[in-house]
């Protein structure tokens, strides 16, 4: 052998960028989705703060008078709080003297002394919090940021999951087609034959009577995920009929790709697009239902708070001028929702290499 | 030919596209400038992205929103500027003087109405007539175009008509109100080949009748000799040369015109490669081609034979019923080892149904396909896998055939993946470098996405992915008739060349007849799921035995020089 050694020259390959790379890159072209971006991680971030109880752990503290005034409104007549204070004031109007016929008169001098040794600090509640307080004059900010938690949790996971079998269900029926489609479409049209309300309701009853599905969310997140699935199923499904007979789905089939490859390595990522769409869309529509079902008395229990069951109590604040619990719910709930929107457009923008 | 006035004058026409808000806008028409003289034919030659349909649309201001057309641009018709005229003045224009006929004539006419009501339409809009009139006129129209019946036509719905009627009911619509300016965007690459020599005599004989003038769009050098009068060659957006057409066909000044001359294969020489713009541009084609030799021998190793292949699909009819089509009909065939076959049809004759059934990608209903002595329709899908990777296809379509969401890389390295083919993952890559630079395309290709290349090179692609899995035949199935001329001859080339260096044998399946005498040893005519006829490929085209293959033959376009010439 030669005892030379050959250095080719080294080619320089550029390693181009890959798809999350490049899709990232185009992410951070797009103002709207950035800024879009920024804020769904906000509170993506507040809800993992709520849920380690770094921040509004003390969300249930009374700490206000009853509707307490947002501080900006320092100097708007409180009604109710002054209707609470006279009732505590008349509460404390000298008993009348009963001694003659209470037979433990004598020894009611004992323990007032007795009582006196023991000191009660009457706290001294605020007439104004940061954003106004609700009945019992707990903080509505606080509020918000623990009821982000269930919100957002419930709105996201029940996306996910009714995301996850309406694309399963819809990739099977759509790319096998024949029988095993003949047999999803059957149980798809059993199931929305049944009224959305009714259903949920059934499922909601069902979940919280047996509580095999768990305590607290989980339930109100199957319930939402197992019945919203089939406007998904019927989108992927058509999209898969159409992807399936595609050119690029035969010749992958040509050189030689297996069925599970074909749906899931070639089809999927082509008409993941139509899931993200329906992800964000499903999301904002969970996050309501979940106010419905809240309302209903089928959804987080009384101990939690959601911005569902603070729409809920809105309802009868908004009578006597009470909006910043109605105002600080939805405005929290527009904004994660438009930007959820948002995102899911320009990260579908991103992701598609076709669009320029 | 009357050349008095010109009827149109497109004066320094600049077309600019807004992409988006930061780059420049994208110059489509570089400022061009011709005339159409009356009762004349113009045609406008190019490939794709040359603006010839963005120049002929902007006559009738049927830009899209986002064109920006230069203060300077003039198209001057019957003395004013269409440029500048306004909406209400253009529709009283738009299918009144000036008509369009469009390439797909099954997307440009409406589902839901009638063939009648649609052409009757136009006449009531534009003039003034009655529906009675407008209807008996409707039937005279569909006489004139040639529709069989037109009094019971005149009730048809779009889809009970076959794509040449269809052409034909556009072509009814457009010259319904007499235009003077007939304006025919490519009407006839959608079509078959004999429909597209109908096609062509009609809208000849009608503009010899009616007077009128056509601006004729297309990309076909065969097809302008046969009708222009004028050509105006366009490449990127500027004109590179136009006159009348016996001076562009027979002195052609610019290099790009003699390449778009040269390279489309010619029935009566075959070159050994055929030329290229390049060679062109650069000055370096020879005038003196080597032919190559074509033709099969008795004494060939037959690789693959395929003994009485049947086809039937069924189409749901009723609740229950069930109706037989059948696609491919009792076709037997022999492959020798390393040489072309041909197979050449009009659409529906069964032609792709033949490829894909040979490569399992349909059911065949019945029949064999033996390949080195094996049927692979007998085999099980396991067992087919070994053989999956000897016989590949390329797709007609580059633009559909690529996964959009994979990098090329991931493409030519899925298929070596799944046969095993080169030990690692490291091999595997080096070997997709080889295969790119073998195919014309640089190493960076590698990591880009298809959509970033163009047609041609897409089509690259497709071969190099073939090619990782070294296989024995190669079908392809249409696979450069999406291709410009120019991109054809470079595809063309290339498939010859891999077959000299492999060995590879070829099913070349094809609608054009021209491109499959250049590249087969052997042709196979095929209509309606039968073989028609089948002989080595330039006997076939000398002395062609059945009427259907001289029908066939005698529709190609075959420009200037061999069309009759007119008297």
């Amino acid at each position: 052998m030669s005892a030379v050694l050959q250095n080719p020259p080294v080619v320089p390959r550029q390693e181009s960028p890959g798809l999350w790379q490049l899709a990232w890159r185009r992410l951070r072209e797009d103002r709207v989705g950035m800024i879009s971006l920024v804020i769904v991680i906000f509170f993506l971030l507040m809800m993992i703060g709520a849920f380690t109880g770094v921040i509004a752990s003390d969300w249930a503290k009374e700490k206000g008078v009853s509707y307490a005034n947002p501080s900006f409104l320092a100097g708007a007549e409180n009604l109710e709080a002054r209707a609470m204070a006279a009732k505590g004031e008349a509460g404390k109007v000298a008993p009348v003297d009963l001694s003659d016929v209470d037979p433990l008169a004598p020894r009611y001098k004992e323990w007032e002394e007795r009582a006196a040794k023991i000191s009660v600090t009457e706290t001294r509640r605020a007439e104004t919090l940061p954003f106004g307080g609700d009945k019992w004059g707990r903080d509505v900010l606080k509020k918000v940021v623990k009821g982000s938690e269930v919100s957002i949790f419930v709105g996201l996971a029940a996306a996910l999951l009714a995301t996850f079998i309406g694309t399963m269900l819809g990739a099977m029926a759509g790319y096998w087609g024949g029988k095993v489609n003949d047999f999803l479409e059957w149980f798809y049209n059993i199931f929305t034959s049944i009224p959305y309300i009714l259903l949920i309701l059934a499922f909601a009853a069902v979940a919280t009577a047996t509580g095999k599905f768990g305590k607290g969310i989980l339930p109100i997140v199957l319930v939402l995920s197992f019945t919203g699935w089939t406007g998904i199923y019927r989108l992927m499904r058509a999209e898969y009929i159409k992807h399936s007979s595609r050119e690029y789905v035969k010749a992958a089939q040509a050189i030689g790709a297996t069925n599970m490859s074909r749906m899931f390595h070639h089809i999927l990522p082509n008409v993941s697009h139509v899931a993200l769409v329906q992800l964000s869309q499903h999301t904002v529509q969970f996050i309501k239902a979940e106010v419905i079902l809240s309302f209903l008395g089928f959804g987080v229990p009384v101990d939690m708070v959601s911005w569902g069951t603070m729409l809920a109590e809105a309802q009868n604040e908004l009578v006597i001028g009470k909006w910043w619990q109605l105002f600080a719910a939805g405005a929290s709930m527009a904004v994660l929702v438009t930007a959820f929107s948002l995102l899911t457009d320009s990260l579908r923008d991103a992701l598609d290499p076709k669009l320029k | 030919m009357n050349t008095t006035s010109p009827i149109l004058q497109v004066q320094d026409l600049d077309i600019r596209f807004r992409v988006d808000r930061k780059s420049e806008p994208f110059q489509a028409v570089k400022g061009i400038s011709f005339d159409i003289p009356t009762n004349s034919t113009v045609a406008l030659v190019g490939e794709s992205g040359s603006g010839k349909t963005v120049s002929a649309m902007a006559i009738l201001q049927l830009l899209p929103e986002n064109a920006i057309i230069a203060p300077s641009s003039r198209i001057v018709y019957g003395g004013r500027d269409l440029l500048k005229a306004s909406l209400s003045e253009m529709q009283d224009i738009r299918g009144k003087d000036i008509s369009v006929i469009f390439q797909e004539p099954m997307t440009s006419l409406n589902p839901v109405f009638t063939v009648g009501e649609q052409i009757a339409e136009v006449l009531r809009l534009h003039m003034g007539m009655s529906p009675r009139q407008a209807r008996a006129r409707v039937a005279e129209l569909l006489n004139e175009v040639g529709i069989p019946d037109p009094q019971l036509r005149v009730n048809s719905f779009p889809h009970e008509m076959s794509g040449g009627q269809q052409q034909r009911v556009m072509i009814a619509m457009a010259i319904a109100c007499e235009p003077k300016l007939l304006i025919a965007d490519e009407p006839t690459t959608a079509l078959d080949v004999t429909i597209q020599k109908q096609i062509l005599d009609l809208i000849a004989s009608l503009q010899q009748r009616h007077h009128m003038s056509v601006l004729f769009i297309t990309h076909d050098l065969g097809v302008v000799g046969e009708i222009a009068d004028h050509v105006v060659v366009m490449q990127n957006g500027s004109i590179q040369e136009q006159g009348p057409v016996k001076a562009i066909f027979e002195h052609p000044q610019h290099p790009y015109t003699k390449a778009l001359l040269a390279c489309r294969p010619r029935l009566d020489r075959r070159p050994k490669r055929l030329p290229v713009i390049d060679d062109f541009i650069k000055g370096t084609a020879s005038q003196k081609l080597e032919e190559r030799p074509r033709g099969t021998s008795p004494g060939d190793p037959i690789i693959l034979e395929v003994k009485s292949l049947n086809k039937t699909f069924f189409l749901k009819e009723g609740l229950f019923g069930k109706r037989a089509v059948p696609a491919v009909k009792n076709v037997s065939f022999q492959l020798p080892r390393g040489k072309t076959l041909g197979l050449v049809g009009e659409s529906g004759s069964g032609k792709t149904t033949v490829g894909l059934t040979l490569m399992r990608l349909h059911d065949a209903t019945s029949g064999e396909v033996l390949f080195e002595g094996k049927d692979l329709l007998s085999l099980t899908e396991r067992e087919m896998m070994a053989y999956r990777r000897r016989i590949q296809i390329i797709f007609q379509n580059p633009y559909a055939s690529l996964n959009p969401r994979m990098t090329v890389g991931q493409i030519l390295v899925e298929p070596m993946k799944i046969h095993s083919i080169g030990k690692d993952e490291g091999e595997r890559v080096e070997m997709a470098f080889a295969l790119l630079k073998r195919v014309g395309l640089s190493e960076q290709s590698f990591y880009k996405y298809p959509h970033e290349f163009s047609g041609g090179q897409r089509q690259r692609i497709a071969i190099a992915r073939c090619l990782t899995m070294k296989p024995d035949v190669l079908i392809c199935d249409e696979s450069v008739s999406a291709l410009d001329v120019s991109v054809q001859a470079q595809v063309l080339n290339l498939l010859q060349d891999l077959q000299d260096e492999y060995g590879l044998s070829y099913i070349f399946i094809s609608h054009d007849l021209a491109v499959v005498k250049y590249i087969s040893d052997r042709v196979m005519v095929m209509s309606d799921g039968n073989i028609v006829e089948m002989a080595d490929s330039d006997e076939i085209y000398r002395h062609p035995r059945e009427e259907y293959t001289r029908k066939l033959l005698s529709s190609i376009p075959k420009g200037y020089e061999l069309a009759p010439q007119p008297t």
